[in-house]
């Protein structure tokens, strides 16, 4: 499927520039990915160390989404693409930004991890981890669908958004209820409630990159997280 | 949240989204109607049962690879195949519903609504004045305020009057090939046709020249419907409300521009307009 809609171009170099930017936001996605994992083991075990580590990269992905939004600027100025390349490359510079700001995000969690220093180990670790799977899978297999060119499936992943959500408010609901028990707890337990609400928006950049994928496959435009069916 | 209400109505964004994007009131006449043309140069089939409708003061656009049928199916509008001999047309074209194929049609009348621009500007040997003037004087019109008239309307409608006006005197063939080429579609809109048919008016033009034809074919859709066959699909998709992408004779689809040129449905339109192996 792939190798149908990228390929074969009469100018192998436009084809060379199109994978080459592929490549680039494949391996930009793996990056923050990894940002997201770690942010989040940060924040979870009170490791301080990877959560610096995590502040330091983000200049990578910046870089990464610099530089390929320079390409596809390029490309559009150099070759008039058309069709799949014209929604290849539109859908590109929307999904990095998706990608970026999820790795914005994930520096704010290994901000917040800092901030707690280890200090608030009564936050709902099992609820937050849960909710923290569920979105490294939805950005997971929506990179993977990238890499694929497919959107067979991609409803499975705006479907967890609303586990996602519904966790959420599940998590919400406890924190309130700490902060009214004792107000003293009120400053670390948003610093929680920043992280659950940094965790919730990664979801739904999740989700707005399959929207940006269902373009750029199908040329529809919709809104999956509004119920727009496929 | 931010509430956006206010914001919307400000800009008045549903209103814009639905007049200018999703006009469906805007009436649809079709001009010109093409139904199972099959043609043939002698033995060799060259259209294959094509079938399209060309909407009345609308610009439709061919594209499609060489020798794929687009300036045959152009030139058989006005009847130019007549001019080769081993040519067979079966089917019809309906012009306002009037069959053009009809043995008893006369050809100059056809001709007289359905103007025709080619790739190389063709100014005959004369002055300017009298090249615009030329379809009016075959036509028996001599009247020198008559024409002075239309000849001027001509040449502002072809966006050259004012670069030309104190030149009328003076022999087309000094013109630069752009100005030859506004040249040409002056003289055929100064008899007033229904139809304008582009062959690849603006191929042999350097690229401000290219972008004036392009400005000229946009300002005279309100007046002409335009049928322009154009190598350049960059164009078509600039200049065209409608395009129809041809492939070895057959029609294979035909759309508005701005969807076709985003979302073709067929793959063999997707190949052709992002330039891969057919």
């Amino acid at each position: 499927m792939d190798n149908v809609k990228m390929g074969h171009h009469i100018s192998g170099q436009f084809d060379k520039d199109l994978d080459d930017i592929r490549n680039k936001v494949l391996t930009m996605g793996g990056l923050v990915e990894r940002q997201l994992e770690n942010a989040v083991q940060a924040f979870t075990t009170g490791n301080l160390e990877l959560a610096e580590q995590v502040i330091k990269q983000d200049k990578d992905i910046d870089a990464y989404e610099t530089s390929i939004d320079l390409e596809c600027t390029q490309i559009l100025a150099l070759r008039q693409p058309t069709a799949f390349d014209l929604r290849f490359l539109l859908s590109v510079v929307k999904i990095i930004h998706e990608l970026q700001r999820m790795a914005h995000k994930s520096v704010r969690i290994a901000e917040m991890a800092i901030r707690l220093d280890g200090n608030d180990g009564k936050f709902p670790r099992y609820e937050l981890e849960h909710m923290a799977e569920l979105v490294i899978k939805m950005l997971h297999d929506a990179l993977d669908l990238f890499a694929r060119l497919s959107v067979e499936g991609v409803t499975a992943i705006t479907d967890k958004d609303v586990n996602v959500d519904r966790e959420y408010d599940n998590i919400l609901r406890q924190l309130i209820t700490r902060m009214m028990e004792d107000p003293r707890n009120i400053t670390r337990t948003l610093d929680v409630l920043w992280t659950v609400r940094a965790l919730e928006r990664i979801g739904d950049y999740s989700c707005f990159m399959c929207e940006h994928l269902v373009y750029m496959i199908k040329g529809q435009k919709i809104r999956l997280t509004k119920g727009d069916e496929l | 949240m931010i509430n956006q209400e206010p914001l919307t109505h400000a800009l008045n964004m549903n209103s814009y989204i639905n007049n200018d994007f999703n006009n469906t009131d805007e009436v649809k006449e079709v001009c010109i109607q093409v139904k199972d043309l099959n043609l043939y140069y002698g033995d060799k089939q060259a259209l294959y049962n094509v079938n399209m409708d060309i909407l009345k003061k609308k610009v439709t656009a061919y594209i499609g690879p060489s020798g794929c049928g687009k300036s045959t199916l152009l030139r058989c509008i006005n009847r130019m195949n007549d001019l080769v001999d081993s040519v067979r047309i079966d089917g019809e074209i309906l012009l306002d519903n009037q069959n053009i194929n009809d043995k008893n049609l006369n050809v100059s009348a056809l001709r007289r609504r359905v103007g025709m621009v080619f790739q190389k500007p063709n100014p005959f040997p004369k002055t300017i004045f009298e090249n615009v003037a030329y379809g009016l004087r075959i036509q028996g019109i001599n009247d020198k305020r008559l024409l002075a008239e239309t000849v001027e309307n001509a040449l502002r409608g072809a966006a050259l009057w004012d670069e030309m006006k104190d030149r009328l005197n003076d022999n087309a063939l000094g013109m630069s090939g752009g100005q030859q080429q506004r040249l040409v579609i002056a003289r055929a809109i100064a008899i007033e046709p229904e139809v304008l048919l582009l062959d690849e008016p603006a191929s042999a033009l350097d690229p401000i020249s290219t972008l004036k034809i392009e400005e000229l074919i946009n300002e005279l859709k309100e007046k002409y419907t335009i049928v322009i066959v154009t190598h350049n699909m960059q164009q078509a998709a600039r200049v065209s409300d409608y395009t129809a992408f041809m492939y070895m004779g057959e029609l294979i689809e035909m759309g508005a521009t701005s969807d076709l040129f985003t979302n073709p449905q067929k793959k063999q339109t997707e190949d052709y307009i992002t330039g891969r192996y057919g």
